[in-house]
């Protein structure tokens, strides 16, 4: 059996496809990325060595500055809208007819894909023709329209919403699941000393899924740093590049200007930021299921 | 079972509240509470559902007017009557169907390779022992974390001297790749649950291991790896960054870039626009309706376990 199971000539066979793949197209890269960060090239021509001067011009470019500044906002949106799915995932779970249908009513935009969801919202959002300002004049909420996607001190709240909408299903889903994972025989015995359903919601059952809401943090966090597709499809960054976030101007900077040695210190950039947040999230969640136990 | 639930699952008999932990209450008055904070999660749930939902159905909508309704009526009004040659013309002006077939064969080509190579390797995590292999997992695991953007760069370059850039085999490559990490990931859980002693049972019979691959755990797998292949299908049917960044001409292009030209063609069309974006919805929401619990249990699985 063991020999079987552990031959040295049949396991890289099985590991290896993967693994190469891996190596090759997503850490090999990586390091090419960091490398390519300290030098002058426009991707055709030959390419000059010119040390930290990209990462210096970007401490001092306040376009970077503001796209990492929309890029951390972002994640801290979704974090927060975190809360509002929780509270439907808890809604959910308290025996609701009909749950499985509002469960997979709220999945179906992640189904739509990111160009889509980007075409469909700048209508919804059209000054004059769109169902966001029709609404508004209409109840009197407002008496000129707002240009949505045109104000830069609009546009950065005005795409997040699409954003929260597209994957609001999918962690309504996650904590669907985990709720439902959690026995029943402790929230029985909360009930019998007497615990109100707030109480059980609030001091039973998140305390138990703490670990899958861990994890839909960092997941949030990372996926906002590293967000692109609705922003470069419904504004492309603008107006006056006031919704630019960290993959977007990376994009710019790389495939647009072809400045791929700057555009490459603004990847390496958003990697350490993706990682540093898993490794802090993760360490101060650590902390926290260390004091518990 | 406790009177509390009793009480939540029949809101019309009031006075079932008697004893539950709502006891300074009348039981009168506890029940009408049970009965208002019930409407009121109703409420909420179907406030959601409509926040969810109503784009969808106005893109519906709109996909069905022509251009006299967009401009002169109503954004809420419903198309009187409803043009369904707009989407006989988004299918046949532009080149739309071509973009369909691209994405059906970039995307069916990368969830082939994935689920192959993606079991494979869960496969070897999970059943065989070797000293690195915890070591492996971490660093495919880790994938998950990478920000794409963070290797656009060395891809393009590298596609660029293999001669693929503006190749299909571009996209199915690179999509294989990135989509590992969480295949392995759904996979994992249900690899490591399956009983030792098939596979001893099979060594006993003189079966090799590749037998024991492809007889015993294969075949047992199949739900997991129909779960993987549809989450897969979504991504790729949907991936933008990609194409865009390594596919120039029209003959590759799969239907997000697709229409994302047509669009620009387009602008003021917004009957023909809303018709590409449903053909383009479609096929996915046909998978959703037919095997939304795949769906569901795939998108769940991998952090639930944390």
């Amino acid at each position: 059996m063991n020999k079987v199971f552990s031959n040295p000539w049949v396991i890289p066979l099985y590991i290896s496809p993967a693994l190469v793949l891996v190596l090759g197209l997503i850490y090999i890269p990586i390091a090419f990325t960091g490398y390519y960060g300290l030098m002058e090239w426009d991707g055709i021509g030959q390419m000059r060595f010119v040390g930290l001067e990209n990462y210096r011009n970007l401490l001092g470019d306040s376009i970077f500055w503001r796209a990492a500044k929309n890029s951390v906002l972002l994640a801290v949106f979704s974090t927060l809208a975190l809360g509002g799915y929780l509270a439907t995932a808890l809604v959910l779970t308290e025996r609701i007819k009909g749950a499985d249908f509002f469960r997979k009513v709220y999945v179906l935009p992640l189904l739509l894909s990111t160009v889509a969801i980007a075409q469909l919202w700048s209508r919804v959002y059209h000054p004059r023709l769109g169902i966001l300002n029709t609404f508004l004049l209409a109840t009197g909420i407002v008496d000129r329209p707002p240009l949505w996607l045109a104000d830069p001190n609009l546009v950065v709240y005005s795409i997040f919403v699409p954003i929260l909408w597209q994957y609001a299903g999918f962690y309504i889903l996650i904590y669907f699941a985990a709720l439902k994972g959690v026995p029943n025989e402790l929230m029985e015995a909360a009930r019998i000393d007497g615990a109100s359903p707030w109480q059980i919601a609030l001091f039973v059952k998140v305390p138990l899924i703490m670990n899958v809401i861990k994890a839909t943090v960092v997941l949030a966090v990372v996926g906002s740093l590293k967000y692109f597709d609705l922003i470069y499809v419904m504004t492309g960054g603008g107006p006056n590049q006031a919704s630019e976030v960290l993959a977007s101007y990376m994009y710019r900077k790389a495939f647009r200007e072809f400045n791929f040695g700057y555009g490459s210190a603004i990847g390496f950039a958003l990697l350490l930021m993706a990682l540093a947040a898993t490794f802090v999230i993760r360490r101060l969640t650590r902390a926290g299921a260390d004091a518990e136990t | 079972m406790s009177t509390t639930k009793a009480a939540l699952s029949s809101p019309i008999k009031g006075t079932g509240a008697t004893a539950t932990g709502v006891g300074r209450m009348r039981p009168a008055a506890a029940g009408t509470l049970k009965r208002v904070v019930r409407g009121l999660m109703y409420a909420f749930l179907s406030v959601v559902a409509v926040f969810q939902l109503y784009p969808l159905v106005w893109l519906f909508l709109f996909s069905l007017k022509d251009n006299t309704e967009i401009f002169g009526k109503s954004p809420f009004a419903l198309p009187a009557p409803p043009k369904w040659e707009n989407y006989v013309a988004a299918w046949t002006t532009g080149k739309v169907s071509q973009y369909f077939w691209n994405s059906v064969l970039v995307t069916g080509a990368a969830v082939v390779l994935t689920v192959i190579i993606g079991s494979m390797a869960t496969f070897a995590l999970t059943r065989m022992r070797w000293r690195m292999s915890n070591w492996v997992l971490g660093l495919i695991m880790l994938g998950l974390m990478i920000p794409v953007h963070s290797t656009l760069i060395p891809l393009f370059r590298m596609y660029m001297a293999l001669g693929l850039i503006d190749h299909p085999l571009s996209l199915i490559i690179t999509y294989t790749a990135f989509n590992l990490p969480v295949t392995v990931m759904i996979c994992l859980g249900f690899y490591q649950s399956l009983p030792r002693e098939l596979e001893e049972a099979a060594v006993m019979d003189g079966a090799s291991i590749h037998q024991i691959y492809l007889r015993v755990t294969l075949p047992t797998t199949t739900p997991v790896l129909a779960t993987t292949a549809i989450i897969n299908a979504i991504y790729n049917w949907n991936e933008f960054v990609f194409v865009n960044t390594f596919i120039s001409s029209d003959k590759y292009k799969t239907l997000t870039v697709g229409i994302q030209n047509f669009v620009g063609q387009y602008t003021t069309n917004w009957g023909a626009i809303g018709a590409t974006l449903m053909l383009s919805f479609l096929p996915l929401f046909v998978a959703y309706l037919l095997l939304s619990d795949r769906i569901i249990e795939g998108m769940t699985a991998g952090a639930i376990k944390g």
